[in-house]
């Protein structure tokens, strides 16, 4: 049994113009101590997934069906009492994510006395181990966020996220607010510290360099559905669904030649109340079928597309 | 930080210099002080004997530093109406004034900042919703009009509260306060609902706003995504971010409760320096009015003082930025 278990997870929005489907049958696992990277452009979905497993979905967002187990417990419903403890979550952009007007000592020792039963003493001692572990100075658990650099409170968020040992750790878009330099200084940090703890992380992205470095599987993204999953080697070097292909083909790489220009996919991706019948993708396939119009595929051996189906 | 606190109470003085500097023009623009001090009937030669005697004929800036000096030691000169000195007249007047300013102002503060986040964390609520259309009429309505209704409701129809007056004083060493008997405070509920109301609804709608503001910032999510209860979050995290804009506002506001309890003071006809203020505009009562500006003017400057003081507490910010730039 994996750690994580998410089954046709769907999420909608009713609005006024009707209702929105911004998550469509999602379905993936993670191990305890793999990295699993959630990639696709913006609006696929990403970070839908992350706030409705952290149950953070903004009303009148919901899930409406599906489940989400941990270790076996179900999780849908009861997003509170896992919510820090047993999901920790990191967000983009660490200048907006701490308190201004707290220390960082201030906001740690809170997180760890509100999922631990512990003493003032016990919780600074733990405060300070959490700031070493993240490789910064345990004395400077007296200052503000804003006495910080932008990697040096990405690594506090860290801290914090992790403060209280979640079994999962999902990481929406960690790096992307953050130099190239410290980027992977903070991926390397918190693919250790998962490594270390055993602890089973989502990594938004769609930074397909940050993919390749950090994760062990991928799960791609489109309008809401995920369309192919599987080893990131396999994903990134032999892509079976035609999106990722797309995907991969328009990624710059060191060997490709700077005199043609940079593939594009046609198109862009539909918004949510116009989602096309049978593939979402179908409009914007090379490789489309009169099936792929009619009738939407079935995820069957990490990717959800008629054409590899028929191959086999 | 000494040198931030030195650097406002800079600032200040040369504020206050420059309110006293139109305190006391307004001698010399409105009307002839030595006429105004004598009557019409005096002869030019006793005009002259006054204005060398006064002072008068001295070049202006002596005369205003003369006037600066005796303002430092409380000398604001003598009414022309009454012959009383113009200190004594506000020393016995002030309690009524600060008191009744002060009870507003705290209502005003605490009803404010509670309904505001009220309304804020439960905005589509019923009450909420109700509150905040009822807080409408709270900002348009002008005083004296919801002074006269109140008298109209509590005074005059249900007869639970006097209509005008302060009384139940007890003097204590020369203040007399009308906070120890129930008859001061039954007389003085009326007053300090009609003054603080305006402010009230104010800080009410400002504290919403900011809190709807700050609810909707990253480390609010951040904070949810720990596992912090959403009463821990709004009253631990976010209650203090929305307290920083709002009290520039709050200050600013309390200020002009001292400054303009003059209409409040008139419909109640409550014994303040507000009341002694119109009398004097009525009679060109030019000391009593010039103390009144500056008596104004100092409480204006010492709530910036405390407002800019409060800032450093609450805000780390503030601080390294004032070092950095300073230093």
């Amino acid at each position: 049994m994996s750690a994580l278990e998410v089954r046709d997870l769907t999420v909608e929005f009713p609005t006024r113009r009707g209702v929105l489907r911004a998550l469509d049958g999602v379905s993936f696992d993670v191990e305890q101590g793999e990295i699993l990277g959630l990639v696709g452009e913006s609006g696929a979905g990403k970070s839908m997934t992350g706030a409705a497993l952290m149950g953070l979905l903004e009303p009148p967002g919901r899930i409406v069906g599906g489940s989400i187990h941990l270790h076996g417990e179900s999780v849908v419903g009861r997003a509170q009492e896992f919510r820090g403890r047993h999901f920790g979550m990191v967000f983009q952009d660490p200048l907006t994510s701490l308190n201004p007007l707290k220390t960082i000592g201030a906001q740690l020792i809170e997180t760890i006395q509100w999922h631990f039963n512990l003493g003032a003493q016990q919780a600074e001692l733990r405060a300070r181990n959490a700031l070493a572990e993240v490789g910064l100075d345990p004395d400077r658990l007296n200052a503000y966020p804003h006495e910080f650099s932008g990697g040096m409170r990405q690594r506090v968020v860290v801290a914090l996220a992790l403060s209280a040992e979640p079994a999962v750790l999902i990481a929406d878009e960690p790096t992307t607010a953050l130099d190239v330099s410290i980027q992977a200084q903070i991926l390397d940090l918190l693919k250790a510290l998962c490594r270390e703890r055993n602890t089973a992380v989502i990594l938004i992205t769609h930074d397909m360099g940050v993919v390749a470095q950090t994760t062990d599987r991928v799960g791609v993204m489109y309008a809401g559905r995920l369309i192919e999953i599987g080893q990131t080697d396999q994903i990134i070097n032999r892509p079976a669904h035609p999106y990722t292909q797309g995907l991969m083909a328009s990624t710059p790489t060191l060997a490709g030649d700077v005199s043609t220009d940079l593939y594009q996919i046609a198109g862009s991706m539909p918004r949510l109340d116009a989602i096309p019948a049978g593939c979402a993708f179908n409009p914007r396939c090379t490789h489309v079928m009169p099936k792929c119009r009619s009738e939407r595929p079935p995820m069957t051996g990490g990717r959800a597309c008629w054409l590899e189906a028929t191959h086999d | 930080m000494l040198s931030i606190i030195l650097s406002r109470l800079g600032q200040a003085t040369f504020v206050l210099l420059l309110v006293a500097l139109v305190s006391f023009s307004m001698f010399r623009f409105v009307g002839d002080p030595a006429s105004n001090m004598l009557g019409q009937e005096a002869s030019q030669a006793e005009r002259e004997a006054l204005k060398d005697r006064i002072g008068l004929n001295d070049p202006l800036p002596v005369q205003y530093a003369r006037f600066v000096g005796n303002a430092l030691q409380g000398d604001f000169g003598l009414s022309y109406r009454t012959r009383e000195p113009v200190a004594d007249m506000i020393a016995s007047r002030l309690p009524a004034t600060l008191e009744l300013a002060l009870v507003s102002a705290l209502m005003a503060l605490t009803m404010g900042v509670l309904l505001g986040v009220y309304t804020a964390i439960n905005r589509n609520g019923w009450l909420a919703q109700m509150i905040m259309s009822t807080s409408l009429v709270g900002v348009s309505l002008p005083t004296f009009l919801i002074g006269v209704l109140l008298i109209w409701v509590f005074a005059v129809e249900l007869s639970w509260l006097p209509s005008f007056g302060r009384s139940g004083t007890v003097d204590i060493g020369g203040w007399t306060t009308g906070l120890l008997t129930l008859d001061g405070w039954k007389s003085l509920v009326l007053p300090a609902v009609t003054l603080g109301l305006y402010q009230m609804t104010l800080i009410m709608r400002l504290v919403r706003a900011e809190m709807m503001e700050v609810l909707r910032q990253d480390f609010i999510k951040f904070a949810r995504a720990r596992g912090l209860s959403e009463r821990r979050v709004q009253f631990g995290h976010a209650l203090k971010n929305t307290l920083v804009p709002v009290i520039t506002v709050a200050g600013l506001q309390l200020g002009s409760i001292v400054a303009f309890a003059i209409i409040t003071e008139s419909v109640f006809q409550w014994p303040g320096v507000g009341l002694m203020f119109i009398n004097a505009v009525y009679y060109v009562d030019i000391p009593v009015m010039s103390a009144y500006l500056l008596l104004v003017g100092l409480v204006f400057v010492v709530i910036n003082l405390i407002v800019d003081l409060l800032y450093l507490a609450i805000d780390p910010r503030i601080k390294s930025k004032q070092v950095g730039a300073g230093s």
